[in-house]
């Protein structure tokens, strides 16, 4: 009998098959990341709101993040029983259009954003400035090149395991160029370690391994408004910090397409946008009524935004992570 | 010998052992097919540096963690004092620790804003500098050294207290007594447990890459993960673990044809007495291994209880649901963990040692393309949020199925030594035999390994990460979103909690199989 083990658990997967609500009421499928629908993200205030006024039952399914995200849609293909995909970001986009997967939506709104955004199919629901973020006791150097002279001790993330990781390489990529692995030897030595993801790199700053964290801007904001503590803040960098605008689309192989555009036009009022700051820690795409929640004015604002325009970030991605590689290996 | 009858059938444990290979080929080969058209997939320069990084740190941290564990286990096997039992179950807690949590609770004592740092710069001296291939190191050491002590520890028990008597009776000293017991015991332990840690840090990856210090540390694991998320490269990912596993397999098979059964054959299983241990230098040396270890490992765990008091008080309900479900889940992996191990043991002890490769392609096969094999079989008939538990229970018991194994095997082996021809003789097999006679003899590593495969699946991520289903969330994966959410004090406080339960877990079982008093 105990031989038989392996062979009863391909059986008790398969006895879960889905069943179907007999409630006549349509499911909207979001598929977005795990952060989104935790406890402490936005997911069960949006779903509270959407709910309320679409009649229908949304559900989400969550990948580890962006990029998983991506890697996911592309695993299910047209089979995939995702109507909307939330999530991806300007650096995943040029990808995810190449899928042809994704289709145009019709979603007009009065963006909020440092750029004018004119994409039909990828619809933004909110942004951020990658950033170095640091105690206001430590004077950060105002750009790279000082950066690398400096002894500021930094942690960041892998490019090739985390979203801000990308972000900084992109960033250093667009900023300087060719000169990227030039920046990135003086960099070396101020660079602590890497971590695989966000999280760990928070968490080891919090913890007091280096002086500043590759984070957001936006981070400061979440220990003013959640555990009153205004020592944090940000470094804006005179060459510009680089943007970040997460974006939503709807797939063509959605058999909700209606409903799939009714939340894509709903992600860009209010009640979805006025939970972004609070639990997304991010700007609005949209400025929700009633603006901003206190405490997002202390924030830095970056003089300038840096962004590789999404079409062109293949191309440039794999010379920024060789230039990257390249001056950290030795 | 391995044609002789045994008491026990080996078909049950070889079609259990093909099953787990057949189900990681599956996976290997689904990934591999959907990537069939992107071409023959090559690999460049920086997957062989991978390989050689990856090779380097497992090498170091093994040899390093048995070498240390073997004074530590002898202090152990032939000590007693007050605290020693309590010791041996906290002994256990590093290696079941989630990793992010053991890593912060390393960083805390040698980190650069750590308390050895502090300690130094009082001095003015430099901070340590853990970032890098001694970072890498010195945590597989922590999370590997308890694993190898206890491996050995056990190693120490399976020699019949009769032959100790026997060596003081013969005027045996310390040094007689460790060529003829301990070194013959080690021989066959030794290279078990070198291959097992081995295995272990061959797919080191948030370790290595957090400790690490850059891009010199890319283990293959981060090279598989860099195919399948950064260029979407699945033969890659394939061909890089098909090379990972095996590394791992080579490892094993190496380790098992180099030890040599030490053939002590039976005793009547008393506590030994041991009377080679009163010299001076034995008692220094034995007090020092004790107290190093306690401190390398118990330190850390401290920082870890102290970060954790603070956010225990902020904790909400869905860390305690995530508790509920990771303890459901610790539970059912155990089961199906006993009903693979056992008919796998018993095969590899009755004269199939082989079998005993059973449990690896479940450690050293890279989670993230197993994930992603899963998936790929699953996606057509059932959408796979629904499968995430069954799917986690079965990974979490494949995965626990080497170290069990270890300790079930030369255990299965000396019980059939022992007392099998005798069954034989009075024909008494199969179902009578395991009842009546190994299963009571197997009770401690039986309850000792069923509690590290509970343990393991408390504190194991695994695959749940790319199953998530929003609604079930396990208690590292909880772990995981609190810190996602800037909340790293109460994440701190779930670390706590996840910690506590796990060590209960892991005790109660360990306990439960407590035939022998000595563990």
């Amino acid at each position: 009998m105990r031989h038989l083990a392996i062979a009863a658990l391909f059986t008790s997967t398969t006895m879960l098959t889905p069943v179907f609500a007999d409630d006549a009421k349509p499911e909207l499928v979001v598929y977005t990341y795990d952060s989104f629908v935790s406890e402490w993200g936005p997911a069960p205030v949006v779903e509270k709101a959407f709910e309320e006024t679409c009649g229908c039952d949304l559900k989400f399914v969550s990948a580890a993040d962006g990029a998983a995200l991506l890697s996911r849609i592309r695993l299910e293909g047209a089979r995939s029983a995702a109507d909307v995909v939330l999530g991806l970001d300007t650096n995943l986009m040029a990808e995810a259009r190449a899928t042809g997967l994704f289709v145009p939506t019709t979603v007009e709104a009065q963006y909020d954003l440092p750029i004018a955004w004119t994409d039909d199919t990828f619809i933004p629901f909110d942004w951020g400035y990658f950033a170095f973020v640091h105690d206001k006791t430590l004077t950060f150097p105002t750009d790279f090149e000082a950066l690398g002279q400096s002894d500021v001790t930094l942690v960041i993330e892998d490019p090739r395991s985390s979203t801000p990781g990308l972000g900084l390489i992109l960033w250093i990529q667009d900023a300087y160029g060719d000169r990227a692995g030039e920046i990135w030897q003086g960099l070396a030595d101020n660079i602590v370690t890497v971590t695989p993801g966000w999280s760990e790199a928070y968490g080891l700053f919090l913890k007091g391994e280096a002086q500043a964290v590759l984070s957001y801007t936006t981070s400061p904001a979440y220990h003013v408004i959640a555990e009153d503590d205004d020592t944090k803040t940000s470094a804006a960098m005179t060459e510009g910090n680089y943007l970040q605008v997460e974006v939503a689309a709807r797939l063509k192989s959605s058999d909700q397409p209606a409903l799939a555009q009714q939340f894509l036009d709903f992600m860009v009022t209010t009640p979805f946008q006025s939970a972004i700051p609070t639990t997304n820690w991010m700007y609005p795409a949209v400025t929700p009524e009633g603006g901003l929640p206190a405490g997002f004015d202390t924030l830095v604002q970056p003089e300038k935004a840096l962004m590789i325009p999404p079409a062109e970030v293949p191309a440039q991605r794999k010379a920024a992570l060789d230039a990257w590689l390249g001056a950290l290996s030795r | 010998m391995a044609w002789r009858a045994q008491p026990v059938g080996r078909t049950p444990g070889t079609i259990a052992a093909a099953g787990i290979f057949a189900l990681v080929a599956a996976c290997l080969a689904a990934v591999a097919w959907r990537a069939a058209d992107d071409g023959v997939p090559s690999l460049g320069p920086a997957d062989w540096a991978a390989l050689r990084f990856t090779v380097l740190q497992a090498c170091l941290s093994a040899c390093l963690s048995v070498v240390l564990a073997i004074p530590v286990a002898r202090a152990l096997a032939r000590r007693s004092f007050a605290g020693r039992r309590a010791l041996v179950a906290l002994l256990g807690a590093p290696f079941l620790l989630p990793v992010i949590v053991a890593v912060l609770g390393l960083l805390t004592v040698f980190g650069r804003g750590g308390w050895i740092s502090s300690l130094l710069g009082l001095f003015g001296l430099p901070p340590l500098s853990i970032y890098g291939l001694q970072g890498v190191v010195l945590a597989h050491v922590f999370f590997n050294l308890p694993l190898a002590t206890r491996l050995l520890l056990q190693g120490w028990q399976e020699i019949p207290p009769e032959r100790f008597r026997l060596a003081a009776q013969l005027g045996a000293g310390p040094r007689e007594v460790h060529r003829l017991l301990e070194r013959p015991m080690l021989r066959e332990a030794v290279p078990g447990a070198l291959a097992l840690v081995f295995a272990v840090c061959l797919t080191s990856f948030a370790v290595a890459l957090t400790l690490g210090g850059g891009p010199r540390a890319t283990t293959l694991e981060l090279a598989i993960y860099q195919a399948v998320r950064f260029d979407f490269d699945l033969g890659r990912a394939a061909v890089l673990s098909v090379l990972q596993l095996a590394l791992g397999l080579l490892a094993v098979v190496a380790g098992l044809a180099v030890a040599a059964p030490a053939g002590f054959g039976g005793g009547i299983g008393r506590v030994p007495v041991r009377w080679d241990r009163t010299g001076r230098a034995a008692q220094v040396l034995d007090g020092l291994a004790i107290a190093f270890a306690a401190l390398f490992l118990l330190v850390p765990l401290a920082a870890i209880l102290l970060a954790g008091l603070k956010g225990l008080p902020a904790l909400e309900g869905p860390v305690w649901r995530a508790a509920a479900t990771s303890l459901i889940v610790a539970g059912a992996s155990t089961v199906l963990y006993l009903a693979l191990a056992l008919p796998v043991a018993l095969t590899a002890a009755a004269g199939r040692p082989l079998a005993e490769t059973a449990g690896l392609p479940g450690l050293v096969a890279s989670p993230l393309v197993i994930g992603t094999g899963l998936f790929l079989i699953l996606y057509p008939f059932i959408d796979p949020g629904r499968a995430a538990l069954p799917v986690t229970v079965l990974s979490n018991a494949v995965m626990a199925l080497p170290f069990g194994l270890r300790v079930l095997v030369p255990a299965a082996r000396a019980e059939l030594a022992r007392s099998g021809r005798l069954a034989m003789g009075l024909d008494m097999g199969g179902w009578n035999y395991l009842r009546h006679v190994l299963l009571p003899q197997l009770r401690g590593p039986l309850g000792f390994s069923a509690g590290i495969a509970a343990a393991l699946s408390m504190g194991d991520l695994g695959v749940i990460a790319l199953f998530a289903d929003p609604d079930l969330a396990t208690l590292p994966l909880a772990i995981l979103r609190l810190m996602g959410a800037y909340r790293m004090e109460q994440a701190a406080g779930a670390a706590l909690v996840l910690a506590v339960l796990t060590l209960a877990v892991f005790w109660m079982f360990d306990r439960g199989g407590h035939a022998r008093a000595a563990l």
